[in-house]
């Protein structure tokens, strides 16, 4: 078990990571997901103790991992555009932490073999990493962090680097690969999409801080702040009183006696449908309206829109 | 050893080194020009600055530099518009071509004139220094004619100007830049040629450095040292001018891929200009080397390896303590040794000027021996290493004199290997348990090799035909190539001029030798990382 306690992390003044707190049980998979320069990949450099931290502990079952160097935390990391060694083949990326580890050459090898059928690179061994695909590179790296069974798995958007396609069809792999081995496992990305298919547990990270935490549908069904909400793509509303409410994506729509009025400003087509951005009454708040059948209302048109009491969440924060 | 430790080590051993092997000499030399008893005094240098003499050695020293500098741009310039504007079979291969005559020994350079029949004469200098400089011309300013948008030309015909004009006002517009800077390494290279004047300019033609080299063998030290001072604030303030004049073109240039601006040869006038501008650059390239060649086998008994056979012997009258072949093996195990030393102090300086934040600064130490001659350096080591520190009678002196040439380049090709490494690769593998030290080992190491090869195939090279300070230093029983071909050269008769051009070619054949393999290594390098 892997457990955050209170870590922040400065760059000069400005706090990358910010008091945070979080704990990686044994198995699990928890998926960090936040815009860039949200503080994700900082917060993975200092588990791995790449980054010196400001305060705060890391502890790994219990033992604080601060003042240990970051070649003996046993951790794994993928970096983003994996890091491949250039100048050592497959074999010899795979083979890399087996060896600081001093194993036997036997033992290499069949761990080697091992690692590589797991990813579905059987006779790769000989290949130079620079002729490899982009898939086949995202595979190496996952092989060479996996071969050494470290006791936590870091991911740093590991599929970041691959089009949309091959990402597709990777982020079911990669939960079922991190599943069959039982592996805990941590990883960044700021893609939902990916982050709700794989993890566990999602974590949205936002300035530094955590800004909720639950499993996929959790998250989903109810944003806890108007940052998560905007994040995932929802409308965030402010009412007379001041309290926000979120609204599901494609939850709004046109309607002569919809209780929401506003002006059209913007008009937008997106393969099968418009998008209309409309200015409340309010002049604060701009919402996004999906239109399907309807014909479009043009920029400057006066709107009214209704909404299914069911999509809307009243928002804490 | 702890992280803090081992960086004081990489620093710590090039800066002892240079320490001792450079700024110690240099300093030695300034204390005999400038405090001769003890205290600052300036007599000796105005001494020397009122002599006749030597101010016309100066202002010959000046006149000769610059008139080698618009020669070569009027031989280079045109070779290196046909090169990187035109697309050709063997375009590369003739570029590879124009380089050779920069990368051989200055020796060579002058044997070869000798070998074309030239005396001493200003002539012989002229066209010895365009030879030799020939490639600074076509590579720096073909580097940046390369990138030139054409379409900036095309613009200008457009608004109405003539070819001409669009030339000049375009075309030299943009490559003043590079004409300049080409224009200040030709002016530094001739300005402190050695081998060159000292073969081809006989008795009567002085540069400072000649001028240097002789007053030392009259043992006039304080002269010596005087002239040296004085080289030493005109290569200074030659650096800063050319510095200057560099720093204020920065100007954006509309830059584009080499590949889109040269052009295949299409019409007739193309031809003749292709034709033409190749004809003349192998005449005044490949001829002097051609009949080096030759003559090192044309003997008093007709055609054959005379020359060469002579080479093992040593002649009753001979200037030469030992057979010439000797040298051969000193040659060669001093650059052997000057590579090693290069080697570990420079790949040293490389890693601490590519981690360190304040790697500038070494980085200007460093280049210091590229500035200061090789003949200053020289009369520094037979000055400063005299007793009460005694090296003059060890052969090491040599190699390491060499070293110190050699060692700017090992880091300057060097460092930015380096530097280029992804900072994650290493933590890449610390994360899988590597310790600093093994990450170095496993990653800096490996990455760095090449360039550090590439470095030590220039340290080989440089120490093969290095000149100015083996002709102060060498002892007279453990002579270099370089020193027996102008010790031949210096001697009447036949045997004498044939066994020279057969030294040289040898030398010629080595040196080559060496550039091919850094160009094999250069060649492999261009994978993408």
């Amino acid at each position: 078990m892997l457990e955050i306690r209170g870590l922040t992390v400065r760059f000069g003044t400005t706090a990358a990571i910010d008091s945070l707190d979080l704990t990686v049980s044994d198995h699990e998979i928890v998926c960090v997901l936040g815009p860039s320069g949200s503080g994700k990949t900082t917060l993975l450099r200092a588990i791995a103790g790449l980054e010196s931290i400001a305060t705060g502990a890391v502890l790994r079952d219990g033992v604080d991992l601060t003042g240990v160097a970051p070649n003996r935390r046993d951790l794994g990391f993928m970096f983003q555009d994996h890091a491949l060694f250039p100048h050592r083949d497959v074999r010899g990326n795979v083979a890399f932490g087996l060896r600081m580890r001093r194993l036997s050459g036997a033992e290499i090898d069949a761990r080697t073999r091992e690692v590589l059928a797991l990813v579905g690179l059987e006779g790769f061994e000989h290949r130079s990493v620079r002729d490899l695909s982009g898939g086949e590179q995202q595979r190496v790296a996952l092989a060479r962090a996996l071969a050494p069974e470290p006791s936590l798995l870091m991911l740093d958007e590991p599929l970041g680097a691959l089009d949309r396609a091959l990402r597709e069809e990777l982020t079911g792999e990669l939960r079922e690969l991190f599943e069959r081995l039982g592996l805990a496992v941590l990883l960044v990305t700021h893609d939902h999409d990916e982050a709700f298919a794989i993890g566990d547990r999602v974590a949205i990270v936002h300035e530094g801080r955590i800004d909720q935490i639950g499993t996929p549908v959790e998250v989903w069904r109810e944003p806890a702040s108007a940052f998560v909400a905007r994040f995932l793509g929802w409308n965030v509303m402010r009412a007379g009183d001041g309290s926000r409410s979120a609204i599901r994506p494609d939850a709004l729509h046109v309607a002569t006696d919809g209780a929401i009025a506003g002006v059209v400003v913007a008009r937008t087509f997106h393969r099968d449908h418009f998008r209309i951005r409309v200015e409340l009454a309010n002049g604060t708040d701009t919402l996004e309206v999906s239109i399907r059948d309807a014909p479009p209302p043009t920029p400057g048109d006066v709107v009214r829109l209704g909404v299914d009491p069911a999509d809307v969440v009243p928002l804490r924060r | 050893m702890r992280p803090a430790v081992r960086r004081v080590t990489v620093w710590a051993l090039p800066v002892a080194f240079v320490g001792f092997f450079f700024v110690y000499p240099l300093v030695t030399i300034l204390g005999r020009g400038l405090w001769p008893d003890g205290g600052l005094d300036l007599s000796p240098l105005g001494d020397v600055l009122a002599a006749d003499d030597v101010r016309g050695v100066l202002w010959f020293t000046i006149w000769q530099a610059a008139l080698s500098t618009v020669l070569t741009l009027i031989a280079a310039l045109p070779a290196a518009y046909v090169v990187t504007r035109y697309r050709f079979r063997g375009r590369m291969v003739v570029r590879a071509l124009m380089t050779v005559p920069f990368v051989l020994p200055t020796v060579v350079v002058a044997s070869a004139f000798r070998a074309l029949g030239f005396e001493h004469s200003i002539g012989a200098i002229l066209i010895a220094h365009v030879f030799f400089n020939y490639a600074v011309v076509v590579r720096t300013v073909g580097g940046l004619w390369a990138h030139l948008d054409t379409r900036q030309v095309d613009a200008a015909r457009m608004l109405g100007a003539s070819r001409l004009r669009a030339f000049t006002a375009v075309t030299l517009w943009a490559l003043r830049p590079a004409i300049l800077a080409a224009a200040s390494i030709v002016f530094l290279f001739s300005f402190t040629s050695f081998g060159v004047i000292l073969i081809l300019g006989g008795p009567r033609r002085a540069t400072l450095e000649t001028e240097i080299f002789l007053r030392y063998n009259q043992l006039d030290l304080r002269t010596a040292a005087a002239l040296a001072v004085l080289q030493l604030l005109a290569v200074i303030v030659l650096l800063v001018v050319s510095g200057r004049l560099q720093g204020r073109r920065a100007t954006a240039l509309g830059l584009t891929p080499a590949s889109e601006s040269a052009r295949p040869i299409r019409s007739r006038s193309d031809r003749t200009v292709v034709a033409g501008v190749l004809a003349s650059a192998a005449a005044l390239l490949g001829t002097p080397l051609a009949v080096l060649v030759s003559r090192s086998f044309d003997t008093a008994t007709g055609f054959g390896f005379g020359s060469y056979d002579a080479l093992t012997e040593l002649r009753r009258g001979s200037v030469l303590f030992v057979p010439p072949i000797d040298a051969i093996a000193n040659s060669l195990l001093y650059a052997l040794v000057a590579t090693v030393i290069a080697l570990v102090v420079g790949g040293a300086a490389a890693f601490a000027v590519a981690r360190s934040r304040r790697g500038g600064l070494l980085d200007t130490v460093l280049a210091l021996p590229l500035g200061v001659s090789a003949v200053t350096l020289g009369l520094g080591f037979v000055i400063a290493f005299d007793p009460p520190i005694d090296l003059r009678t060890s052969w090491v002196l040599t190699p390491i004199a060499h070293s110190l040439v050699a060692i700017p380049f090992v880091v300057f090709i060097a460092a930015p290997v380096i530097r280029s490494i992804d900072p994650r690769l290493r933590e890449a593998a610390t994360m899988l348990g590597a310790s600093p030290r093994v990450v170095w080992r496993e990653v800096d190491l490996p990455v760095a090799a090449r360039g550090l090869m590439v470095g030590a195939g220039f340290a080989f090279a440089i120490s093969l035909g290095e000149f100015g300070a083996t002709a102060f230093i060498a002892r007279p029983d453990r002579p270099t190539l370089p020193v027996v071909v102008f010790r031949l050269l210096g001697q009447p008769g036949v045997e004498n001029f044939g066994a020279a051009m057969a030294a040289s070619t040898i030398l010629m054949v080595l040196t080559l030798g060496a550039v091919l393999a850094i160009e094999r290594l250069r060649a492999g390098e261009l994978g993408t990382f």
